[in-house]
């Protein structure tokens, strides 16, 4: 593998009309902000639109992030990326395969979730970043938020700030750059953003087994108490697929202690990345609305209307289901969890789980910390923030 | 006196002694008589942290048993404007217990439970007074174990390691602190009790629990703890290798992490650190090396014994005089034996020595070290390099006696040097041990003041009378206008 240091800048390329264009848009964000705040006059960020579905619907003049894009600082030995957030996830990830490197959390990029033919490129890197997007492997990866490392942030106050930076470690100052992460650009727009890569597995096996709704969350369960490689699993409502990743001697070792079918290898891409990751699984498909349920991993399968799909070693359930937000809440925090209208329902209501009032305080004493006059996608995660 | 050091408060201010006494009256109304020290000798053993060089008596101490008593002391400190500086162990090397001589010292000693261990959804409930290693202790019957492992992990609380993000040598694979908490329940200065996290891999809203790790007692109070645990790896396995250049070793770990190998534990001891580790605990280390690398694969007994050979394929490429592979868990142990026992070793050779934890990009490695030893020569002061190779965390030991006048404040300006050369190529102040009193002048350097406005402004959302462990963490914008303005500290790091 080349081992050579990777720096892509973009400061400036040329255009369709042989016009030199910079995509460093710091300097036109920061007017952006600036005007708004001064007005307080809303913004809705967005960057390719794959998630415009997502959060809670908001009103106000869209602040586009996507020209804000390219690969700042690729460090394969450091095991870090810098990219700014317009950056599509598909680019930075071409430019880590070319170094056998990957990103751990296996963020989706919903490429056919937005209209207007901007689909094809797929999510950023800045809107991965603000929803906290996670895929298959994060139980035993890591998530989106566990990976940033740093981040260069414009506030509601229109001032640029540089959070964490492109180490592993680094505890100087409160850390933004994680709290930002899963934020939905309501504390700052994430202009630059540092995220932990890793190497590649060389070998990944996928396994199949056929049971049921708990006897495969305890099996998912049992096999996380081991110390198997284990990088992905879901109960698709039929059966059980688990994948291993890692070296050839250890992958084999554990595909022989869980035993059953070993699914081809184009078929298991098939099935983690675009049945699951992109979540083109039939269970997906249609109009009834899909909820996010994050539970303990050992809850037994919750007994709700609606199919479920099980992922994530049982600590996330996809739920399409037409019952009541009330009905499917309650049963989700009696088991210590929470529930999100991930796509679908009613968009104005409260998608994400409400929090307790001293939480909800500190909640809006955050958002007053960064957006005092409330511009940045002002109610996209609560109506109040 | 240090360049850092507050202005120390006399205990038996008479000013202080009065609202000792009041405060004493008023906590003594719910709290057991022996949840609150107030004599001169009883506060004594809390008058510093790991950090010894800074030492303030508290106003007074108290111990509380219950989450109640802990609301009502900080309800109680609040209304009275009375500062508090919450405390584990008090392992830390930062200054970040530190007492205040106007302020309450909330030692979360007797909070030593553990509540529930749960092994087949791999987490332990428990309270911030537990032990890091307790936690692993709990947890082995059921081959299971806490992953983060400061070298104090024999006494640091796990209240503690919430506090700083606390690391290890393990960090690499594993991660900090914050990658392996779940949940955590806090009290507030006005005495609310907030869970942050869930039983689930996330929580809704803004993601608070990673905000707070790390934010060294300066938002809130951790009064219990959700940890993961992880199974025990089936096998581990070190190899030992010995370079006749810096340089070369430091290539080394790159060249490792370039073949897509992610080491458990990856760490780097320079001439001087080697020495000292051979001569105190005699692992056999080769020691007219320049430098080794310890290199540790764990997992299962096939990706071990895979991972290995690779690593050692690759060491021997790399230049390395040396390499050996440990035949079996004791001398695995053995190889460790020395680079856990390096602070202690360094000790022996100097009367005092001070650590710094500074994180670079791998890649700056060789121009750190050889510019740390042209100060170490500028200063006349001996530097033993102990280093996390892995993911870039250094632990430079300045060796000085504090008996010669003037030699802590020359070993401090070194240190604070040698911090900002870690600014300067990208790296941060600290790594693992927080900022505390220690790194408070440093953060000017890798900061804008906007920057710190914006952290001032976090905290006042948590804190807004600015009580809880005040004067740590972020400096005051008029500290750092007046650090500034000192000679050969005016570069701030390029943006």
């Amino acid at each position: 593998m080349p081992n050579l240091p990777v720096h892509v800048d973009f400061e400036a390329f040329v255009n369709d009309k042989g016009k030199r264009v910079s995509n460093d848009l710091t300097a036109e964000l920061q007017d952006r902000v600036r005007h708004a705040a001064d007005a307080s006059l809303p913004l809705r960020l967005e960057g390719n639109g794959t998630k415009s579905g997502l959060g809670r619907a908001v009103d106000g003049e869209i602040l586009s992030l996507s020209g804000h894009s390219g690969i700042l600082n690729y460090q394969p030995k450091e095991l870090v990326v810098t990219a700014r957030c317009g950056t599509p996830l598909c680019e930075i990830e071409a430019a880590l395969a070319e170094q056998g490197q990957m990103l751990p959390f296996e963020p989706p990029h919903f490429a056919d979730a937005s209209d207007e033919g901007r689909s094809t490129l797929g999510a950023t890197l800045g809107g991965t970043i603000a929803c906290g997007l996670s895929g298959p492997a994060r139980p035993y990866a890591g998530s989106a938020r566990d990976l940033v490392l740093g981040t260069r942030v414009l506030t509601g106050r229109a001032e640029v700030l540089r959070f964490g930076g492109e180490v592993m470690k680094n505890v100087a100052g409160y850390d933004i750059s994680r709290l930002m992460t899963g934020a939905f650009g309501t504390l700052g727009v994430l202009l630059d953003i540092s995220v932990k890569v890793l190497p590649i597995p060389t070998t990944g096996r996928t396994l199949v087994q056929t049971c049921s709704p708990a006897e495969a969350i305890a099996r998912m369960t049992g096999w996380a108490a081991k110390p198997l490689p284990i990088s992905a699993t879901c109960f698709d409502g039929e059966q059980l697929w688990v994948r291993l990743s890692g070296n050839h001697g250890g992958v084999s070792a554990a595909a022989e202690r869980i035993g059953d079918e070993a699914v081809d290898d184009g078929e298991a891409l098939a099935f983690w990345r675009e049945q699951i990751r992109e979540q083109r699984h039939p269970f997906f498909a249609g109009d009834a609305p899909l909820w996010r349920l994050s539970v303990p991993p050992t809850v037994a399968p919750l007994p709700l209307p609606g199919a479920q799909l099980i992922e994530w070693g049982g600590a996330q359930r996809w739920l399409r289901s037409d019952a009541e937000a009330e009905v499917i809440r309650s049963a989700v925090s009696a088991v210590g969890g929470h529930a999100t209208l991930f796509r679908g329902g009613d968009r104005r209501s409260e998608v994400f789980h409400p929090l307790p009032a001293g939480l909800m305080t500190l909640h809006r004493e955050m958002k007053r910390a960064f957006d005092p006059n409330g511009i940045l996608n002002p109610g996209r995660l609560y109506a109040t923030l | 006196m240090s360049l850092i050091q507050p202005t120390r408060i006399d205990f038996e201010d008479p000013e202080l002694s009065a609202t000792r006494a009041e405060l004493v009256r008023e906590l003594r109304a719910f709290l057991p008589s022996d949840a609150v020290l107030e004599q001169q000798e009883q506060v004594q053993p809390y008058e510093c942290d790991g950090l010894s060089a800074y030492r303030q008596l508290p106003l007074l101490v108290v111990l509380p048993r219950t989450v109640e008593e802990v609301q009502r002391i900080l309800r109680l400190c609040h209304t009275r404007d009375v500062p508090v500086v919450a405390r584990g162990a008090g392992t830390g090397l930062s200054g970040g217990a530190l007492p205040r001589g106007d302020g309450v010292l909330l030692s979360l000693a007797r909070f030593t439970r553990i509540l529930d261990l749960d092994p087949v959804a791999r987490t332990a409930r428990v309270e911030p007074g537990v032990r890091n290693l307790a936690i692993s202790e709990a947890a082995a019957p059921h081959g299971l174990y806490y992953a983060p492992d400061p070298s104090s992990q024999i006494a640091c609380t796990i209240g503690g390691n919430v506090a700083e993000n606390s690391g290890g040598v393990h960090c690499l694979k594993y991660g900090l602190t914050v990658h392996n908490v779940l949940a955590v329940k806090l009290v507030t200065i006005e005495g609310e009790l907030i869970e942050l996290g869930s039983g689930g891999l996330d929580a809704p809203g803004y993601d608070l629990l990673a905000l707070f790790i790390g934010s060294e007692g300066m938002l809130g109070v951790t009064v219990e703890v959700t940890v993961k645990l992880l199974p025990v790896p089936e096998r581990a396995q070190a190899i030992l290798a010995a370079y006749d250049d810096v340089e070369k070793a430091g290539q080394a770990v790159g060249d490792i992490i370039a073949a897509g190998i992610i080491p458990a534990g990856l760490e780097m001891m320079d001439g001087p650190a080697i020495q000292a580790a051979e001569d105190f605990v005699h692992a056999g280390y080769p020691t007219d090396a320049a430098a080794i690398l310890i290199c540790e694969i764990d997992g299962t007994s096939q990706e071990v014994s895979e991972e290995v050979m690779r690593v050692r394929d690759l060491l021997l490429v790399s230049g390395a005089t040396e390499v050996r592979t440990s035949r079996d868990d004791a001398e695995r142990l053995m190889f460790w034996k020395g680079r856990k026992a390096a602070f202690p070793a360094v000790g022996r050779i100097s009367p005092d020595y001070y650590c710094m934890d500074g994180t670079i990009p791998r890649r700056a490695l060789p121009e750190v070290l050889r510019r740390t030893a042209e100060m170490s020569r500028e200063y006349g002061l001996r530097v033993a390099n102990v280093f996390h190779a892995g993911d870039g965390n250094m632990h430079p030991l300045i060796l000085f006696d504090a008996n010669k006048p003037g030699e802590l404040e020359r070993t401090e300006e070194l240190g604070g040097r040698i911090l900002e050369l870690c600014v300067e190529v990208g790296g941060t102040i600290t790594g693992e041990h927080g900022v505390g009193i220690e790194k408070i002048n440093q953060m000017c350097v890798q900061f804008s003041p906007e920057e710190l406005g914006q952290f001032h402004a976090v905290k006042a959302a948590f804190d807004p009378k600015g009580l809880l462990n005040p004067g740590k963490g972020v400096p005051t914008p008029r500290r750092c206008s007046e650090y500034r303005q000192l000679p050969d500290h005016t570069h701030r790091h390029p943006h």
